[in-house]
């Protein structure tokens, strides 16, 4: 599932980034759908990093700082205090994390059916929109001129 | 001194064209459309590409990711080769713009409102900025016009506007809209369906709107007016040529001091001449005074049309805020195209406020679900952990959109420059542009806002002398920030 192309993430680089992903969305049975370091999520994240790969890489380092060095052998509680305190900072990298983890998570087949959405692209398919309650209208057409008439040429 | 660029160096040339127009993107599209039946030869040159309906994002599973990377507003993010990066650190308000066949109207929500009459006299009236030199009324048949060939969708009847009939029938407004709507109303403030330049039916060879939601990257349906799918046609089929992945370097001036033609690089790099009689410039808030400066010469050492020093200063970009609230019954979310509806409760000066002009209130629909994840994870609304998934299902689909779309009237004082580097190479050659803005820089914006308002001759000099230039630097695609407006030819800012 991992790989160690050397324009991806290191083995070490991806072990510590599922682990956190898994901290960041985890699995729910009261919801129905898998965390964030599901095999399948877990291979599109990496796959996907694009421009956002070295915000990650960067914010991996943080974390592995955070966790003196080693995030991986840390027990579940206090990885998961590292990874709120990496989470809890500001700055683009954890903004460029969140969005390499979410846009991957909210595209699955699973999650989607899980929030009632049909997993495909918009097109070609298009969707259905109500065409919502235009007499709500009437209450504005019936008023006079707001613009102003600066020259002179009448409502 | 920059050395003279000359006509006949040696490089390939080209035969001369009556009509060089570069950029093909709004105001290139329009004026080519605009010059096409007079049958003079008249060439575009475009630096980006023909977008394609199949490579629009919402044909493919991936299509909310990527309006965060080859479709993003940011030239910066999107880093296509047809691209060329814009610092903007030091500005206060980002660029977005797209390079290619269409420009910005390739990426931006079809917004689509007029300016308004007072907008013409804004000194007068509200003694702001400087009155325009034409009104509303010698514009309106270019609008309507204009309305006719995008295909702009909307309701006649608006009471904030002077009289006027948009093209197609209006967008639905959904289960949305039907909420703003219904707050309005009990607030007893103004709304009214927005103009959008969206095909709500068949319409010149375009089909109607299926709802992608996916307005601003791009529509795969082709229901979205861009000018790569409005005005070009026309032009083209009346033997407008188009050159794609033509990037110009400079104008070239004759002994006279007029344009003789440009100095481009074609599809493989390679420097070309190409000589014109005519030579228009239409390449956004940026490529235009970028173009100008870089084409200094002995007979205009600070760069073209620069006499007044003027040219990359006072660029005017889009203020727009966005305020999210969500509610507890679920909303059209991204079911419908994003714009809904527009109010100009405060678009007016109202003495009774304190603040002169206003504002246009854009209300939208929602996102997808990636985009909503995101957009609350980036604000603090979505927690990481356990909590996450309750939140978002609080969230989703229950999204509401207002933005605030504002004037950018700036205080001389507070200026936003374009500053280019010299060459304008390709970008492997390292050209950038670079946007300073003054506003972020109070200490410099003290000393030149106080030595200019301390002479009330200079002022009146400087009005002079700004008044024949502004034109020239405003009207950016660069600065919409992806929201629509009408066509560089027929705006202000």
């Amino acid at each position: 599932m991992v790989s160690d192309a050397p324009e991806n993430l290191t083995f070490p680089e991806q072990h510590d980034l599922r682990r956190l992903a898994g901290f960041m969305v985890p699995a729910s049975t009261e919801y129905g759908v898998p965390g964030a370091d599901d095999d399948a999520i877990f291979a599109d994240i990496v796959q996907s990093l694009g421009r956002d790969r070295d915000d990650v890489r960067t914010a991996l380092t943080i974390l592995r700082e955070i966790a003196e060095g080693d995030f991986a052998g840390l027990d579940d509680a206090k990885a998961e205090a590292a990874a709120m305190t990496l989470l809890g900072r500001q700055g683009p990298m954890i903004t460029a994390l969140g969005r390499a983890v979410l846009q991957c998570y909210y595209r699955d087949d699973r999650v989607l059916r899980a929030l009632g959405i049909e997993p495909r692209p918009p097109y070609p398919q298009g969707r259905v929109l109500e065409h919502g309650d235009w007499s709500l209208l009437d209450a504005v057409r019936g008023r006079p001129p707001m613009w102003r008439d600066v020259d002179g040429r009448g409502g | 001194m920059v050395p003279e660029a000359n006509p006949d160096a040696a490089r390939p040339s080209d035969e001369t064209v009556d009509v060089l127009i570069i950029g093909a993107g709004a105001s290139g599209a329009a004026v080519a459309w605009s010059l096409a039946e007079t049958r003079m030869k008249i060439l575009c040159l475009e630096q980006g590409d023909w977008i394609k309906p199949g490579e629009f994002p919402s044909n493919g599973r991936d299509w909310e990711a990527r309006r965060y990377a080859d479709f993003d507003i940011s030239p910066n993010r999107r880093e296509r080769d047809t691209d060329y990066p814009i610092n903007d650190h030091d500005s206060i308000m980002k660029i977005a713009n797209f390079n290619g066949v269409g420009g910005g109207t390739i990426l931006y929500t079809a917004h689509y409102p007029r300016m308004h009459p007072s907008d013409f006299r804004v000194r007068t009236l509200d003694g702001v900025a400087e009155d325009w030199p034409i009104d509303y009324w010698t514009l309106e048949p270019y609008f309507a016009e204009n309305d006719r060939v995008t295909g702009v969708a909307g309701l006649a009847g608006d009471p904030s506007y002077p009289p006027h009939q948009p093209t197609l029938p209006p967008v639905p407004l959904g289960r949305t809209g039907t909420r703003y709507a219904q707050a309005m109303n009990r607030l007893g403030w103004h709304w009214w369906p927005s103009d959008i330049a969206i095909a709500t039916t068949e319409y010149d060879g375009r089909g109607k709107c299926i709802n992608l939601n996916h307005c601003t990257p791009g529509c795969a349906q082709g229901a979205k007016a861009s000018v790569d799918i409005t005005y070009w046609p026309h032009a083209l089929r009346n033997r407008v040529e188009l050159r794609t992945r033509c990037r110009v370097r400079e104008i070239v001036t004759n002994e006279e001091g007029m344009a003789a033609g440009v100095v481009y690089y074609d599809p493989k790099g390679i420097e070309r001449f190409q000589p014109a009689e005519v030579v228009i410039l239409a390449a956004n808030g940026v490529g235009t005074p970028r173009l100008l400066l870089n084409s200094a010469s002995s007979r205009c050492p600070d760069g073209l049309a620069n006499s007044s020093g003027l040219v990359g200063k006072n660029l005017m970009l889009h203020p727009w805020p966005m305020i999210f609230g969500y509610v507890e019954e679920e909303m059209d979310g991204d079911r419908g195209p994003q714009t809904v509806m527009w109010s100009k409760e405060f678009y007016e000066t109202d003495p009774s406020r304190d603040f002169v002009r206003g504002y246009t209130l854009q209300f939208a629909r929602g996102t997808g679900p990636a985009a909503e994840a995101i957009a609350s994870m980036t604000a603090g609304r979505l927690p990481w952990g356990a909590d996450h998934h309750r939140i978002y299902r609080s969230l989703f689909y229950r999204r509401l959109l207002i933005g605030v779309a504002c004037e950018d009237l700036l205080r001389r004082a507070q200026s936003r420059d374009t500053r280019s580097r010299p060459e304008g190479r390709p970008r492997h050659s390292g050209a950038q542009d670079r946007l300073y803005d003054w506003r972020k820089h109070p200490a410099h914006d003290g000393a030149r806002h106080r030595s200019r308002h301390r002479n009330p001759g200079n002022r009146r000099r400087e009005k002079h002398r700004l008044l024949p230039h502004r034109a020239e630097l405003s009207g950016s695609p660069a600065g919409d920030r992806a929201h629509g407006r009408r066509s560089q030819a027929l705006r202000r800012k």
